[in-house]
C-alpha cells in the first residue's frame, strides 16, 4: 500500500515549508500553473475520480465545474476545517503535521476555478492548529508561493485562516458561509447552491481539508494513477480515524475499499481487553451502527450503503460487548439536540423529544410503545428540513433500534440497564 | 475598554473581507482574549467598531458556545463527553473533578479559580477521553494524570 497523503507525517519538521519543498512539495502547484489551463486542471479531477472527503462524497471535479467561468463577479473558496462530526479527528492530523499540503491543494483549486481569496474555517476549538497553520500561511506568503504574481505565472492567490466559536452546524456548507460572514451559522435554503450564491452572495465552493489535499498528488501523478487506487467508485486512498474500545486507536491511511474487520483486527490491533466487539459506527456519529456480525465489509461509499449504513468521514467508532446500546443513543441524541440551530420544527422537536425520550428509557420509566415512537418521531425527521443535520440525528437512532431492538426491549422491561459493565453516562 | 492592541488586531482582522461584518467573530475571540469573557459593554463597543448593531453581535455571542457570557474562572476545565470519550468513562474523569473541586458541573469554585463543564467532541477521539484547559487540550486522561494537571495549575 502506497502512501501519498500522510507519508511524510513523521519526518522531522514536516511543518515547515522548507522539508515540504525537499520533499517535492509546490511542484504540482507550479505544474498546474504554468503548464496546465485552469480547464484541464478541473478535468484531471474530474477523471480521477475524487470525492469529497467531508462527508457525503461528492464528485470535486463535477463539484468545480459548476462554478462559473469569467470574473463578473469575485469568486471564493471555503476551506471546511470545521471538523466536529464526533469521531472525526483526521484534519486536524493534516494540518500539525503538513499544513503546506493543503495550501498547495487551495492554490491549484483557486487557480482552475479563478479564485479571489480561500477562507480556511477551521474550527475554533483548534487553537494550536490555527497557529500553526497561520505559521504555514505566512511562510508561502514570504516565499511568494501565495500573494501576487505566483511563480510569475500571473496569478494570484490569497488565503485567510478564520477561526469559527464552536457549533457543529458551521461545518454544514451553507451554516459555514453565514459564520465567515459573521452571523449565526444557521444552514440557508438550497437553492440557491454556494455555486450560483455563496459567501456575499458570490459564486463559492465548499471543500473539506482532506479533499484539497489529494488535488496535487493527482496533479503530480496523474488521474489515472489515482484511480487505479481504491474501489472503482471510490478511488484513492483516505484517512480513516478509530477510535473507542480498540487497542490502537488513531489515524490510519488506507485504500478506499479497504476492509472494516482488517481494519480493526489487523491494523488497530483488536479490542481493547481482548472483549468481544459488539458494534462499530463505520463513518462519524451520524452514520448507521453496524453489529459485530457485519463488520466484514468495505469501507467505500457503495459498499457501506448496501450494508445500510454509509462511509461519512471514515471515522470508525469501536464498541465493545459491555458498550450499552440506549446509553450510545442517549450520548449521541444529546448530541444532536445540543447542536440542532433550530430553524426547522421536525428537527428541534425532534432531537429534543428522542433525548427525552431515551432517558426515560434509561431511568426506569420506559414504556413499550416507546420503542415505535421512536422510529417514528426519526422518521418525521428525514424529509422537509433545510439542511442534513436532522437526517444525521435520526439514522443513528434508526441504526441503533434496527440491530439492537432487543436490548431497548429489555431495558424497558427491567426498568434499568442490562449491561452491568457498560460505561456511565 | 478594548485596549488599543486589540483594536489594532480587530482593524487587521476587517481587512482580510470584503464587508466589515465578517470580522465580528474574530472580534470577539481577540475580545475573550483579553477579558476571559464577553460583557455587554464589550459587545457594545465591538458593534460600534464594525459598524453593525449591538442585537447582531448579542445573537452571535449566544449561538456559539464558545463565548462566555458570564465570567468564568481562571481555568475554564471542559470535559467531553461524546461518545468515543464517554466509551471510555469520561464520566469517571468528571466525576473525579467534581470530587477534588468539590463543585458540580456547570459551576465555578469558590476562589473563581476553576469553573467545569462538559463539552462536545473536540476531536480527539483517538487519545480520548480528554479535557480542554482554557485552549490547551489533555489527552489520554487518567485520574491520576488529572490530579497532576490540576497541581499545575496556579
Ligand atoms: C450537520 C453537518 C455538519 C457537517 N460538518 C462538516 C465538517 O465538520 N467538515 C466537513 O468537511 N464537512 C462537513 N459537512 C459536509 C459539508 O456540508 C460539505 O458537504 C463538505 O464540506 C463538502 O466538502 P467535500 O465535497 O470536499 O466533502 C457537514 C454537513 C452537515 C449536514
Ligand atoms: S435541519 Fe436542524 S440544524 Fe439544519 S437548518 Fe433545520 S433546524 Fe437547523
Ligand atoms: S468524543 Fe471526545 S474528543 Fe471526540
Amino acid at each position: 500500500m502506497e502512501l501519498y497523503l500522510t507519508k511524510n507525517f513523521k519526518t522531522r519538521g514536516s511543518k515547515t515549508l522548507k522539508v515540504y519543498l525537499k520533499n517535492g512539495g509546490y511542484k504540482a502547484s507550479k505544474k498546474a500553473l504554468k503548464k496546465m489551463k485552469p480547464e484541464e486542471v478541473t478535468e484531471e479531477i474530474k477523471k480521477s475520480g475524487l470525492r469529497g472527503r467531508g462527508g457525503a462524497g461528492f464528485p470535486t471535479g463535477l463539484k468545480w465545474t459548476f462554478m462559473p467561468k469569467g470574473n463578473e463577479k469575485p469568486k471564493y473558496i471555503g476551506c471546511n476545517c470545521d471538523e466536529s462530526e464526533p469521531g472525526t479527528f483526521k484534519d486536524r492530523q493534516i494540518i500539525e503535521n503538513e499544513p503546506h499540503q493543503l495550501i498547495e491543494g487551495l492554490i491549484i483549486g483557486s487557480y482552475a476555478m479563478g479564485i479571489k481569496a480561500c477562507y480556511i474555517y477551521i474550527r475554533g476549538e483548534y487553537t494550536m492548529q490555527a497557529e500553526i497553520l497561520q505559521k504555514a500561511v505566512d511562510e508561502a506568503y514570504k516565499e511568494n508561493y501565495l500573494g501576487k504574481n505566483i511563480f510569475d505565472s500571473g496569478f494570484n492567490c490569497d488565503i485567510y485562516v478564520h477561526r469559527g466559536a464552536g457549533a457543529y452546524i458551521c461545518g454544514e456548507e451553507t451554516g459555514l458561509m453565514e459564520s465567515v460572514e459573521g452571523k449565526k451559522g444557521q444552514p440557508r435554503k438550497k437553492p440557491p447552491f454556494p455555486a450560483g450564491y455563496g459567501l456575499w452572495g458570490n459564486p463559492t465552493t465548499i471543500n473539506n481539508v482532506e479533499t484539497f489535499c489529494h488535488v496535487p498528488h493527482i496533479i503530480n501523478n496523474g488521474a489515472d494513477w489515482f484511480k487505479k487506487i481504491g474501489t472503482e467508485k471510490s478511488a484513492g486512498n483516505t484517512i480513516f480515524g478509530i477510535s473507542g474500545h480498540i487497542k490502537k486507536p488513531g489515524t490510519y491511511e488506507l485504500p478506499m475499499g479497504y476492509n472494516l474487520k482488517d481494519l480493526i483486527f489487523k491494523i488497530a490491533g483488536g479490542i481493547r481487553n481482548d472483549n468481544k466487539l459488539k458494534a462499530v459506527i463505520p463513518g462519524g456519529s451520524s452514520t448507521k451502527v453496524l453489529p459485530a456480525g457485519m463488520v466484514d465489509v468495505k469501507m467505500d461509499h457503495d459498499s457501506l450503503m448496501q450494508a445500510g449504513s454509509s462511509l461519512g468521514t471514515g471515522a470508525v467508532i469501536v464498541m465493545d460487548n459491555t458498550s450499552c446500546m440506549v446509553r450510545v443513543g442517549i450520548v449521541l441524541s444529546h448530541f444532536y439536540r445540543h447542536e440542532s440551530c433550530g430553524q426547522c420544527t421536525n428537527c428541534r422537536e425532534g432531537t429534543s423529544w428522542i433525548h427525552q425520550i431515551l432517558l426515560g428509557i434509561e431511568n426506569g420509566r420506559g414504556k413499550k410503545e416507546d420503542i415505535d415512537l421512536l422510529l417514528d418521531v426519526a422518521g418525521n425527521m428525514e424529509a422537509n428540513t433545510i439542511c442534513a443535520l436532522s437526517d444525521a440525528a435520526a439514522w443513528p437512532i434508526q441504526g441503533l433500534i434496527k440491530h439492537f431492538r432487543g436490548e431497548f426491549e429489555d431495558h424497558i422491561k427491567s426498568g434499568k440497564c442490562t449491561c452491568p459493565e457498560s460505561f456511565e453516562i | 475598554m478594548l485596549s488599543e492592541n486589540a483594536k489594532k488586531e480587530i482593524s487587521k482582522e476587517i481587512s482580510k473581507f470584503p464587508e466589515k461584518k465578517a470580522a465580528l467573530l474574530p472580534a470577539l475571540h481577540i475580545a475573550q482574549k483579553e477579558q476571559g469573557w464577553i460583557s455587554k459593554e464589550t459587545m457594545e463597543e465591538i458593534a460600534s467598531i464594525i459598524e453593525i448593531k449591538p442585537i447582531e453581535v448579542m445573537e452571535v455571542v449566544s449561538f456559539y458556545t464558545m463565548f462566555n457570557m458570564n465570567p468564568v474562572g481562571r481555568y475554564h476545565l471542559q470535559v467531553c463527553t461524546n461518545l468515543s470519550c464517554s466509551l471510555l468513562n469520561s464520566r469517571h474523569m468528571l466525576n473525579h473533578l467534581q470530587d477534588k473541586l468539590g463543585i458540580k458541573t456547570g459551576e465555578t469554585t469558590k476562589d473563581n479559580k476553576f469553573t467545569l463543564s462538559t463539552v462536545e467532541c473536540l476531536g480527539s477521539c483517538g487519545t480520548a477521553p480528554m479535557m480542554q484547559v482554557n485552549d490547551e487540550f489533555h489527552e489520554n486522561l487518567t485520574k491520576q494524570k488529572i490530579d497532576t494537571i490540576l497541581e499545575s495549575l496556579k
